[in-house]
């Protein structure tokens, strides 16, 4: 019974995950790879760990998705059609996925993996106090650093978000600085090197 | 001995040099006159006083002079070969010192007043400080290596004073043959060199004259084509001094050498430089005499006489004084080089060595005084040729004695300098053979002649128009002449067979009183022949001039070796050699190291593309150089 | 462990997933778009963890807790990169990562 769940979460994330690179709409895409997040959290249920599939739903799904969503929303409008890569390199690309695919997976079907089947379910309670531990197996300076890093994180959210130079004119595709460059470059190779002067021996 | 006055000597005009060459901007030019003179008036004194210190108060061993060496090594090739670099205190170099210094300073002094208001002022002292290091480092030189490494210097000073005048076309040729010239002539000394340190594992002076040392007694161990292999190095380092020493058919830069100013001439194609070749002769005599018997020296002997033959038929026709006087000295210096060929080595035989010597000494005297006597008629008219001339002892007396008075020395008239010199060289001919001897004396007439006909033709016949009076030279241009007059006054009377001599162990010279009154009886006709041709003007000189004809037709162009050489180097060397190589050098070689470099540039353009700026551009590069290491990191590498 | 599925599979999934997230980073034109796949390749690496530490080490809680500090970075980075967008369009008008290549040679 688990197994049937399991194939079917897989299949879920797999097929959202491989609609969420290829989708030609920007708001599908977040929501495929929202669907990728639900089922992650399936797994993490069906392997007893609700404390961790509680997070994921609450910050990944809830708060990173969101995130996503009104970026999505501020940025362009909806409807609009997203360019993909040409055919030359997706191929590529895909190639050197596929090889490193397989190279992952012929390691780990190579590796003997010896499962100890013990089922233990771990409560909130056990977690949290190897959050807040001093002992050996406490986690207290992760969790300090981590809770440093969010503060930093937010205030440099708010400094990048705020700008404060002047608002550039949207789509400025006159003083473009990719094609003020590729001018630049072309001038400085017709420069042509002077021919060396012929010398008589007087 | 103190030896450090022999350091410190060259040690002065070096710093001179270096300093009014750096600083050549900043410093004014009366003051890098007066630098120039003090630094060589210092030096000046130290060699006298090694001189006196030489010869008067150091014991002699055995009745012979000591040589005093203080050396270094520089480079070491195997145990005995090697390169030093030192000085040698020995009777000629001693003489030479005396004589660079003194000539030296007088065109020092001479200068200050003859280059006055030139735009190179400091630049002229500068060079001649140079040349005078590099003459006192070629006449201290403990070794081959290191005579050549100064004598190439003394060329370089001498390129670079011919051409002072850089900007005209004319000079730069001439220091370009001169250069050119001498360092063909290079060319055989150095492999005469590198035979001599090959055969004999040394290179120093001391050990190569020794006759128990290993060039002389063994030179008949190895021979090639016929003669001794150091019979070879020593025609070829012959050759290196047959090139600086205006030898025939090396002579073709010295009349050209005159485009330098006059000073230039006077210290270094008069009395310095081109004697560098008779001392390098000198020096290695020991090893000339001895080895194959002597026939180097032959070499020498026919190459002298007939270059004083050849220069002085050629000085009769010019017109340019400056060219008069540069074939004279060719002349004398085919004198010395004959003296030398003819001497022996022990006592008495060697007096065409110590005459060779004695002659050097007192040319450096009078033929500078000529030189500088006829900068000043020049500097006075304006204009180097006999013709724009005459007349001129009114206007210039003091000149005009001190002329005379070099004049009379050439021509070997007693009581002055030349004639003592050239008396000792005519007994040593003789000794030898009496073709050589009478050669010897055809050139004593022929000198006598030539140089009255300049001296008349300055200085008495009819005035020319001048653009303005021609007045007496300033005092700094006078000064010089009279020391030298004074010089060439007394410095006959020098005893110097007791000082200078081949074996070291001085001899009582005597008069040869017939040699000496056929040589004077010489002298006197050839002056008689130039009052006749020249005192007055007449048309004397031009009937003979067109009753030789065709003969004095080549003479006066000097027998159209300039054209030949020329007319070689063009047609042979620059077309069919250097030009096709210029070309090979240009297609081929150039095209090549140029299409590498345009490889390059176009490998780098295709490069330069991977720099996107594009993270995911970096990142697939990534992910592909991972897993593809990967692979072969655990895949390949582990079975 | 979840009874009746090896650790294999789910790390097969896991694999796929992450190879998944490569692709549309390199592939995709959108910084948006490579923000997610970021993001997939993040959630994949935090199933390994949790994943490992259920299976051959059940008595421990590294895996578990170490996914929650990783869960915590992602979000911290994803809102940093969202900021970091909303600037980039301020001043140039698009998201687009041709905007975003001005290191090139």
């Amino acid at each position: 019974m688990e197994k049937v769940i399991f194939y079917i979460l897989a299949i879920i994330m797999v097929a959202s995950a491989v609609a969420a690179v290829s989708s030609r709409k920007m708001l599908r895409s977040v929501v495929y790879l929202l669907f990728v997040l639900m089922g992650a959290a399936g797994l993490y249920f069906q392997m007893d760990y609700n404390f961790l599939a509680a997070i994921q739903l609450t910050v990944y799904a809830g708060g990173v998705v969101v995130l996503i969503i009104f970026s999505v929303l501020l940025i362009q409008h909806i409807e609009m059609e997203l360019e993909v890569a040409g055919k030359y390199r997706q191929t590529i690309s895909a190639l050197i996925c596929l090889l490193g695919l397989s190279v992952f997976l012929a390691t780990i079907y190579a590796h003997p993996f010896e499962a100890a089947g013990v089922t233990t379910t771990t409560t909130t309670a056990e977690i949290g106090r190897a959050l807040l531990s001093f002992e050996k197996e406490g986690f207290i300076l992760p969790f300090e650093v981590i809770s440093v890093l969010l503060l930093s994180v937010m205030i440099g959210a708010i400094v990048i978000a705020k700008g404060g130079m002047e608002i550039e004119r949207p789509l400025m595709k006159k003083n473009d600085p990719e094609k003020i460059l590729q001018k630049n470059t072309k001038e400085k190779t017709e420069e042509k090197i002077p021919e060396e002067k012929n010398r008589c021996l007087k | 001995m103190n030896l450090i006055n022999l350091l410190l000597i060259p040690a002065i005009p070096f710093a001179v040099f270096l300093v009014l060459g750096i600083f050549s901007h900043k410093i004014k030019p009366a003051v890098s006159g007066v630098i120039g003179v003090a630094g060589l008036a210092t030096s000046t004194l130290l060699s006298y006083y090694t001189a006196w210190q030489y010869f008067f108060v150091v014991e002699k061993i055995n009745g012979a002079y000591q040589t005093f060496v203080e050396k270094t090594l520089w480079i070491n090739f195997t145990d005995t070969l090697h390169i030093d670099m030192g000085v040698l205190a020995d009777p000629i170099s001693v003489m030479m010192l005396v004589v660079v210094s003194t000539v030296s300073l007088m065109v020092h002094i001479y200068s200050r007043g003859y280059m006055k208001g030139d735009d190179g002022y400091t630049r002229f002292f500068a060079y001649l400080s140079l040349f005078t290091f590099s003459m006192y480092g070629l006449v201290l030189a403990t070794n081959l290596f290191q005579i050549y490494i100064f004598w190439e210097l003394v060329g370089v000073s001498s390129f670079l004073l011919i051409g002072f005048y850089y900007t005209k076309t004319s000079a730069i040729a001439a220091a370009k043959k001169a250069f050119i010239v001498t360092r063909f002539a290079d060319f055989g000394f150095l492999i005469g060199i590198f035979i001599i340190g090959f055969y004999t594992n040394t290179f120093d002076f001391q050990l190569l004259n020794d006759p128990q040392g290993p060039a002389i007694l063994t030179w008949a161990s190895t021979s090639f084509m016929g003669l001794s292999v150091i019979t070879w190095a020593l025609i070829l380092i012959f050759i290196g001094g047959a090139g600086k020493s205006a030898m025939f058919p090396l002579h073709i830069w010295l009349p050209d050498a005159m485009e330098g100013p006059t000073p230039v001439s006077a210290l270094i194609h008069a009395a310095t430089m081109v004697v560098a070749g008779v001392y390098l002769v000198a020096r290695l005599f020991p090893m000339f005499y001895m080895v194959e018997d002597g026939f180097a020296l032959q070499i020498v002997t026919y190459v002298g006489a007939f270059s004083a033959l050849f220069a002085a038929i050629i000085a009769i026709t010019q017109t340019d004084i400056k060219r008069v006087l540069a074939f004279s000295t060719m002349s004398q210096l085919g004198y010395m080089m004959m003296a030398l060929g003819v001497s022996g080595l022990e006592g008495h035989e060697g007096v065409g060595y110590m005459a060779s010597m004695f002659h050097l000494f007192t040319h450096a005297m009078f033929k500078a005084l000529l030189f500088l006597g006829a900068g000043s008629v020049i500097h006075a008219v304006h204009s180097n040729l006999l013709q724009d001339m005459g007349g001129l002892r009114k206007y210039m007396p003091l000149t005009h004695i001190t002329f005379l008075i070099a004049a009379l020395a050439i021509a070997g008239v007693p009581p002055l300098a030349g004639f003592w010199s050239k008396d000792e060289i005519l007994v040593a001919a003789y000794a030898n053979s009496q073709v050589i001897y009478g050669i010897g004396v055809f050139v004593a007439g022929l000198t006598a002649f030539y140089m009255f006909r300049l001296y008349f033709g300055i200085f008495w016949g009819k005035e020319k128009k001048y653009k303005h009076t021609p007045h007496e030279s300033p005092a700094s241009m006078t000064i010089p002449l009279v020391v030298l007059a004074f010089l060439t006054l007394t410095a006959g009377f020098i005893p110097f067979s007791e000082l200078v001599t081949a074996d070291k162990i001085g001899f009582e010279a005597h008069l040869n009183i017939p040699l000496a009154a056929i040589a004077v009886t010489v002298g006197l006709i050839g002056i008689l022949l130039a009052w006749i041709f020249y005192k007055k003007e007449n048309d004397l000189a031009n009937r003979f001039a067109s009753a030789f004809g065709l003969f004095y037709k080549w003479t006066s162009h000097k027998f159209y070796f300039d054209e030949i050489y020329l007319f070689v180097a063009r047609n042979i060397f620059f077309k069919n050699v250097a030009a096709p190589i210029a070309k090979f050098d240009r297609k081929i070689v150039d095209a090549t190291m140029e299409g590498i470099g345009n490889q390059t540039v176009v490998l780098s353009r295709k490069i330069k593309g991977w720099q996107s700026g594009k993270v995911q551009d970096y990142a697939f590069g990534f992910m592909g150089g991972l897993v593809v290491l990967i692979v072969v990191f655990i895949y390949i590498f582990s079975n | 462990m979840i009874p009746g599925v090896s650790i294999n599979e789910i790390l097969t999934l896991t694999s796929i997933l992450f190879f998944i997230g490569v692709y549309g980073f390199i592939t995709r034109k959108n910084l948006i778009s490579v923000l997610i796949s970021v993001e997939l390749i993040l959630n994949s690496s935090v199933i390994n963890f949790v994943v490992i530490n259920k299976y051959l080490y059940p008595e421990l809680l590294q895996g578990m807790v170490y996914s929650i500090f990783i869960i915590a970075v992602a979000a911290a980075e994803t809102a940093l990169a969202v900021a970091i967008i909303i600037n980039i369009y301020r001043r140039t008008g698009s998201v687009e990562v041709k905007e975003t290549e001005t290191m090139k040679y």
